[in-house]
């Protein structure tokens, strides 16, 4: 209605009612007010919530430090040339001199003197010989606005010791795999066990998803016993992820033992053969994700409109041409989204793989679907188990990477579906 | 199919219906079906709403079987071909049979696409697929509005010029007749028209039936019209069936008199 008609309709009212009009009219604002202020509150918890989660992470990876060394580098000096300038021979020497006989075999089992470079010889004298800990960590905040405090303990109390300020998310902490010294560990290895286990879980599930959706939206009659496999369906979705995980541990550790430790394809390496495997680990959030995904799909089909449909068959197209071409584009943007939110919620999952039995310490890259599996997420509950303080630090940082990694998955899930809706 | 039959192929008669009942489960929306469409002619299908139009529209492609209650009775002859014979493939004689909704309901693809889908798919036709688009669109009369943007989304044109586009896309499959469900029902008057005309020039090659609310437009564009009203169990029934001059000047039935000069309905 344009303002004009609005105008002649009030016009021709009487005086009366148009009064009694405007009185309700301002009930009814007043009432929307409220109705704004509930709901602009209810965003705001929902906000400070979320901020406060990220400050008390932010708060914890980045922060002074006290670092103190075993040995101070000077005194490691030969003929008053300090370590950053000494030849990688003597850096040898200096290596032997204060580490055990064993550990330099083991050094040279790796790779043999010859063939390391000063500059990898030099980081193991770092690391070995003047072995740095960190004594003290301070939060975000204390670092910011606690300096003179922090600087006053470091007198009393950490005489020996440097303060530096330490981001614990670095390139390196990306990239190095996981160690009992807080200082040089990494989340490689929950990384790439994560990134496993997620890929084998889509394998498993998108394809079973997506063809239990077609069926039940396509195919399936309206009969009882497919209402209750829907409802089944729906209530799984429901199930909390420790059953997923007790299922996980009867079906594929122990009832399959011999295909997800890879016995019957001839893999044997005993380490892994009890089945506590990535592929146990990822067919378990697989399972736990599917009714997810089955569900999303069956939005995203179910939101096809009817007349393409008719469209279609009307042409004389079968019913598989039908689905194939047109209400499966139609539904894939759909059907992408509902996937990532689905693994989104998979690559969070702890409780599942505890049960399954995720490994509590490995250092090695995780090498195929037969190899033992940590993850980010345990990781994080690991290191925030640990009584030392520091290692709430390095948890903090992964964290932040287990953060952007859930943000990246959620960047691709709308560029992919901009990409598929931008075709139509 | 149609092929198979080269002598009822050129017969007077595209369809032969014989006491067709149509049922949604137990109820009985159409029965006692008798009537013959002509080829090469367009029959109209007018009366009052619910009374089974669309209905028997849809039985004579085996659109309804699509729906899970819908089952049929009596016989539908295409080209000498009972549809209705337990060895028939719907899917078979939807080919043949193409279909024009009265939602323009054209496939989320580019104007090219929308023509050659079914070609590529359905017909398997390996001739030179530029000239059938051009050719398919052509007979729409949609060729010159749409030439420089064939890879347009189909859904970015007009209500009248998509509709257009579902008559051309149904075409390139080269079917024998064209069931028109209401087709210029969302259109303005002008899009109406162009339809119609359209209608004219396509009967040369095809056999169309088309349902209608629009008297004008049955009276203006079809040489045959079929008449259907509903008994008191709702059930719709053939009233009068006729050549279009005849049925809307001389009706045989009151109630086909009252329904066109707009008494009822
Ligand atoms: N899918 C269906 N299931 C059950 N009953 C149906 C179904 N479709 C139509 N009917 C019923 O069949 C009867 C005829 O419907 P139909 O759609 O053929 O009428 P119509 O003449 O095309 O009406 P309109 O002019 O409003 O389009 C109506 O009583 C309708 O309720
Ligand atoms: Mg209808």
């Amino acid at each position: 209605m344009n303002a004009t008609q609005d105008e002649e309709i009030r016009l021709s009212m009487s005086e009366d009612d148009y009064f009694a009009d405007t009185k309700k009219l301002s009930k009814r604002h007043a009432l929307s007010k409220i109705w704004h202020v509930i709901f602009a509150a209810s965003t705001l918890v929902g906000i400070v919530a979320l901020t406060a989660l990220l400050l008390n992470v932010f708060n914890n990876a980045f922060g002074y430090i006290a670092l103190e060394n075993s040995i101070q580098p000077e005194e490691l000096a030969i003929d008053g040339v300090s370590i950053e300038e000494m030849s990688k021979e003597n850096l040898v020497t200096i290596l032997g001199d204060h580490v055990s006989k064993g550990l330099m075999r083991r050094f040279e089992s790796g790779m043999t003197w010859e063939e390391r470079s000063r500059e990898n010889v030099y980081n193991l004298v770092l690391e070995r010989v003047v072995d740095p800990k960190s004594v003290a960590q301070w939060t975000l905040y204390e670092s910011l606005f606690k300096v003179n405090e922090i600087q006053q303990e470091m007198t009393e109390k950490y005489t020996e010791a440097n303060l530096i300020f330490k981001s614990w998310i670095t390139p390196s902490f990306i990239t190095l795999p996981q160690s009992s010294n807080p200082l040089n560990a990494g989340v490689r290895t929950a990384i790439l066990g994560s990134l496993w286990i997620i890929f084998i879980s889509i394998v498993f599930s998108f394809p079973i998803g997506v063809g239990a959706a077609v069926y039940l939206q396509e195919y399936a009659k309206d009969s009882f016993v497919n209402r209750i496999i829907q409802t089944n369906i729906n209530n799984l979705a429901g199930v909390p992820s420790i059953i997923y995980g007790i299922l996980g541990l009867a079906l594929f550790v122990r009832a399959l033992n011999l295909i997800t430790s890879g016995a019957v394809f001839g893999y044997t390496d005993p380490m892994t053969a009890n089945g506590r495997t990535i592929l146990s680990a990822g067919l378990t959030l697989g399972l736990l994700i599917l009714p997810l995904i089955i569900i999303n799909a069956q939005e995203a089909i179910k939101a096809v409109p009817n007349s393409l449909r008719q469209a279609s068959y009307g042409m004389g197209a079968t019913r598989w041409q039908t689905i194939w071409n047109h209400v499966l584009p139609s539904a894939l943007p759909g059907i992408l989204t509902g996937t990532i939110l689905a693994i989104s919620r998979a690559i969070g999952e702890t409780a599942p793989l505890v049960v399954v039995g995720a490994s509590t310490f490995i250092t090695f890259d995780p090498d195929g679907p037969f190899s033992k599996f940590t993850t980010l997420p345990i990781q994080i509950y690991q290191w925030t188990a640990r009584p030392q303080d520091v290692f709430r630090n390095i948890a903090a940082g992964a964290i932040i990477v287990l953060l952007i990694l859930l943000l990246s998955m959620n960047a691709i899930a709308v560029l992919l579906r901009n990409k598929y809706s931008r075709r139509l | 199919m149609a092929s198979s039959n080269p002598e009822t192929s050129n017969g007077r008669y595209v369809f032969e219906a014989k006491d067709l009942n149509l049922f949604y489960g137990d109820f009985l929306a159409v029965k006692d079906v008798n009537m013959n469409i002509e080829r090469n002619k367009i029959t109209a299908i007018i009366g009052p709403s619910g009374c089974g139009k669309s209905t028997v529209l849809r039985s004579l492609n085996r659109m309804n079987d699509l729906i899970p209650e819908y089952h049929a009775t009596g016989e539908v002859i295409f080209n000498g071909i009972n549809i209705y014979d337990d060895d028939i493939d719907p899917v078979e004689v939807r080919r043949h049979i193409g279909m024009v909704f009265q939602k323009p309901n054209p496939f989320p693809k580019s104007i090219y696409e929308n023509i050659a889908w079914g070609a590529r798919k359905v017909t398997k036709y390996s001739g030179n697929m530029d000239d059938l688009v051009e050719h398919s669109l052509r007979q729409a009369a949609l060729w010159d509005e749409v030439k420089d943007v064939l890879d347009q989304s189909g859904l970015a044109l007009s209500g009248g010029q998509q509709q257009r586009l579902c008559i051309a896309r149904a075409l390139a499959v080269k079917p024998n007749v064209i069931l028109m469900d209401e087709p210029a029902s969302a259109l303005d008057p002008i899009a109406t028209l162009k339809i119609e005309d359209l209608l004219q020039e396509l009967k040369k090659d095809y056999t169309i039936v088309i349902v209608t609310h629009n008297m004008q437009e049955a009276a203006r564009a079809s040489d045959f019209t079929a008449f259907f009203n509903m008994d008191e169990d709702r059930a719709g029934y053939l009233v009068e069936y006729g050549e279009t001059t005849r049925i809307f000047t001389f009706p045989d039935q009151k109630l086909t008199e009252n329904y066109i000069s707009g008494r009822f309905g």
